[in-house]
């Protein structure tokens, strides 16, 4: 039991029986939440950085008219490599991998629900971005576009392994997605601190809920989508065969469906991110808690009415037309409520402008241009107007870079601390976030331009009589001014991880439990258990945190507590380190790349896995296994 | 920061049974994620039928008889699946052992009258949008038994072990009875859109 020891003891009690000894295979059996989430964050900035290099090598493509450097086959894989490498490999990956960080500190929990279902889940994910980027060195990646649409990825057009690389790819990033999206909703519903009752749960915890809510909705579509896909191209199934009854438009509900939530997914984390740094650097209480939950949840729920604003061009009835018009508008509701609170907070509160809170105010300018053009394009006739146009990239990239990219920069920048014990440099992050914003800027706001000029996207070069040679050189140089201020990110990572000074517990002195553990958090995070009673408790008793007491120490044990008030249920044992969920992924990958070729892959395929799981799943003999 | 013990849990059981267990929560989540698949295959049924100028294309309507025996065989094992959650729940170690043992066979079963489904639907999955579809719903629903058949197999034997008499273990067996009558209702819908809409 944890009462009665002295501070010292009680540590190291909880060390051996939480922590992973050293050792490589000990280090691919760990379940430590805060391990995996690290691996998992910087395996998504490295497809980060991957995918970046490949939209320079688009723009030196780009910056004058018939250049030779790419050829037209090339440069279709990299749009795709870019886009998909973006989407599955970077975005959706790093916010699900800091809510693996983040969640399970910020409710006041010692490990992640189902934490080797989350060593799984990253081993998948890793697998699956192995698989597209070993594919493009060989010259086989996909080419389709990283929405795929039929027909052109479909066995008719599709040459090649290329466009089932791409579905199978699909298939291993959204088992991951779906897996962690799991474990975050159960952390969030049962492992809260005793005392933090609905209304006390974090923000970011909250926007973290809500996507994963989105996840578990929308990506049982992408995952039918490209299933259907590989069928239609292994086995001849006719889903989007026009001949047999099919419908290529099919494709595009299906996909859609879960590519605009998708978005979705990627900013409500960031508006979460947004509101914690917000609110710790105005010093006060985020203006309008329950507002900002009713604005996530409302915006996850608008999200799924919306899928076929990106479908106006393909001709449908009018009547459905002005219903999505009128929903993807209706989105603008949400938004609006959530950029209030942020500026009143702002208003309110005494701000001090450190290079988080720098990131967030890039994010609000640079988020509301890309709103703006987003209601444009939502209406039909604008729409039909600017459809495939740099326009409409000016747009995504202002939404996705702005509304994720921007507050993730700046959610980095506030968390590192907590999660290596240092401080990253304010004068390096001032340059990073200067040279982003206008590089940034510079890039993306001249493409709205060369749209309305009539430049379409996914071409790979153009007619030097047309009026595009000096925009798209323009553009070209400041796209290495953004990729410079991200150089000076990474400069000031690499530094403030090997030799930046040491944060201690609280260096922003903010309101959430994560801050109330030590820098970087403990394989136990918390020494003991916190009791909660208000939503900023680091605020309302800063000298003091109130503690359980009665809890184990020689195995590893958390506490479950009730969805609404989370009053303490039982006392649970949390799954020790396992090498099994290793196998299961690796057997998981080679059936599924197997099934790229034959679909007998699936039947024998599933076999070692079934053993994977039954070793992942069987008692291993200790005490907490027999009663 | 100091810390002060304001709530003694000791006295809290280890491991708690359906709301109180992450585990039927976790079960919960997998069910909604399978439910959203099974919706949207539903919705993706009705999509091509009403694209279609004839519904089933190019084929008669499957033959009623072994979709409909499978239904009443998984509609027979509702009963015992939930007396086995309750033996569960009471901790009644003998009878989840022969319980579980009747449900292995009870849910391996239905899988006699399915290998004669696929041919009642006189489609092949590659000959038209129809046979696509029906085919993927008829998979999709066999992995969802299969799955499960193989889940309570590994079940039946560890509740043979020294490791069955736990509380943690007996949460298991009632998640898993609850993921069986989650796969016996999303095969109520089925089975409408399956036999009885090409009927209509
Ligand atoms: C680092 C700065 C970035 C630059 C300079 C950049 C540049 C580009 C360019 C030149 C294109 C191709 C347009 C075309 O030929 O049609 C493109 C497409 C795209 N980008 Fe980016 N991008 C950047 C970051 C991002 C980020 C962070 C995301 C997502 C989170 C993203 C998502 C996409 C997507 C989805 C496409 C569409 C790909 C397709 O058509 O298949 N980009 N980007
Ligand atoms: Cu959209």
């Amino acid at each position: 039991m944890d009462d009665g020891l002295d501070d010292a003891e009680l540590e190291r009690h909880l060390r051996q029986s939480w922590e992973t000894p050293r050792g490589i295979w000990n280090a691919l059996a760990t379940v430590d939440h805060k391990i995996i989430a690290r691996r998992y964050i910087v395996t998504a900035f490295i497809f980060l950085i991957l995918g970046g290099l490949l939209a320079v090598a688009m723009r030196i493509q780009l910056a004058r008219p018939e250049a030779r450097i790419l050829d037209p086959d090339r440069y279709n894989q990299i749009f795709t490599m870019h886009g998909s490498t973006m989407m599955f490999l970077f975005a959706v990956p790093v916010m699900e991998a800091m809510a693996i960080y983040l969640v399970p500190l910020m409710v006041g929990t010692r490990n992640i629900a189902f934490p080797r279902l989350n060593a799984f889940s990253y081993w998948i994910i890793l697998a699956g971005g192995l698989l597209l980027w070993i594919s493009f060195a060989l010259d086989a990646a996909p080419d389709v576009g990283w929405f795929a649409y039929v027909p052109l990825s479909g066995p008719e057009y599709g040459s090649g392994k290329r466009a089932d690389i791409w579905a199978q790819m699909i298939t291993f990033t959204e088992l991951s997605a779906l897996a962690v999206a799991v474990e975050i909703v159960v952390t969030v519903f049962k492992q809260r601190a005793p005392g933090m009752s609905l209304d006390r749960i974090p923000l970011l915890v909250w926007s973290m809920l809500v996507m994963a809510f989105i996840v578990i909705m929308a990506m049982p579509a992408i995952m039918f989508a490209s299933s259907t896909l590989i069928l239609d191209r292994l086995v001849e199934t006719q889903f989007y065969n026009p001949a047999a009854g099919g419908d290529a438009l099919l494709w595009q509900h299906v996909f859609w469906f879960f590519g605009h939530p998708e978005v979705y997914i990627i900013f409500l984390p960031a508006a979460g991110m947004v509101s914690t740094i917000v609110a710790t650097f105005s010093r006060r209480a985020i203006f309008g808690y329950l507002p900002l939950v009713m604005a996530f949840i409302a915006t996850g729920i608008l999200a799924f009415g919306l899928w076929v604003h990106h479908m106006f061009v393909v001709g449908l009835p009018r009547l459905g037309e002005s219903f999505f018009t009128a929903s993807s508008m209706a989105i603008a509701v949400p938004a609006g409520i959530q950029i209030f609170c942020w500026l009143a907070t702002l208003w309110l509160g005494r701000p001090v402008f450190a290079t988080p809170l720098l990131f967030v105010i890039g994010f609000i300018v640079t988020f509301v241009i890309g709103g703006l053009t987003g209601v444009m394009v939502a209406s039909v006739p604008f729409d039909t107007q600017v459809h495939d146009t740099y326009f409409v990239v000016a747009h995504f990239h202002y939404v996705l870079v702005g509304g994720a990219v921007f507050p993730l920069l700046g959610a980095i920048y506030y968390w590192f601390p907590k999660m290596t014990g240092r401080m990253m440099s304010e004068r390096l992050g001032r340059w990073a976030f200067g040279l982003i914003f206008v590089g940034f800027n510079l890039t993306f706001f001249p493409m709205h331009i060369l749209g309305l000029l009539g430049m379409p996207r996914r071409v790979y070069t153009y007619q030097p009589d047309l009026p595009w040679g000096g925009l798209n050189l323009f553009i070209s140089l400041s796209a290495l001014l953004l990729v410079s201020g991200f150089l000076v990110f990474v400069i000031d990572v690499v530094r403030a991880w090997r030799s930046g000074p040491q944060a201690g517990p609280n260096p922003w002195k903010a309101a959430t439990l994560e801050w109330a553990t030590s820098s970087p958090p403990p394989a136990y995070n918390f020494r003991r258990i916190p009791v909660v009673d208000a939503s900023d408790p680091l605020w309302m008793h800063p000298e003091e945190l109130a503690v359980t007491a009665g809890q184990r120490v020689d195995r590893r044990e958390l506490i479950v507590s009730s969805v609404v008030e989370a009053l303490p249920e039982a006392r649970e044992s949390s799954p020790r380190d396992s090498i099994w969920p290793f196998w299961a992924a690796i057997a998981t990958s080679i059936m599924l790349i197997g099934s790229i070729f034959t679909p007998w892959a699936v039947v024998w395929g599933s076999i070692p896995i079934a053993v994977c799981l039954i070793g992942w799943f069987w008692p291993k003999g200790t005490a907490e296994d027999i009663s | 920061m100091k810390e002060r013990a304001v709530l003694d849990v000791s006295k809290l059981p280890l491991h708690g049974l359906s709301t109180a267990s992450p585990t039927w929560w976790g079960t919960c989540a997998f069910m909604l994620i399978e439910g959203s698949g099974f919706a949207l295959a539903i919705a993706i049924y009705f999509y091509l039928l009403s694209l279609a100028p004839n519904w089933p294309i190019d084929a008669p309507p499957p033959d009623l008889f072994p979709g409909t025996m499978l239904t009443l065989l998984l509609l027979a094992s509702i009963v015992p699946n939930i007396l086995v959650s309750r033996w569960a729940t009471a901790r009644a170690l003998a009878k989840v052992r022969i319980g579980l043992i009747v449900m292995t066979l009870l849910e391996a079963a239905p899988l006699a009258p399915r290998i004669f489904e696929f041919p009642a639907m006189h489609v092949s999955w590659d000959e038209n949008a129809y046979g696509s579809i029906v085919w993927t719903l008829l998979g999709l629903h066999t992995a969802h038994v299969i799955t499960d058949l193989i889940d309570t197999l590994v079940l039946t034997c560890l509740m043979f072990t020294r490791y069955g008499d736990n509380t943690r273990r007996y949460g298991d067996v009632e998640d898993n009875c609850l993921y069986w009558n989650f796969v016996i209702v999303t095969w109520l819908p089925l089975y409408v859109c399956l036999y009885w809409v090409p009927r209509l």
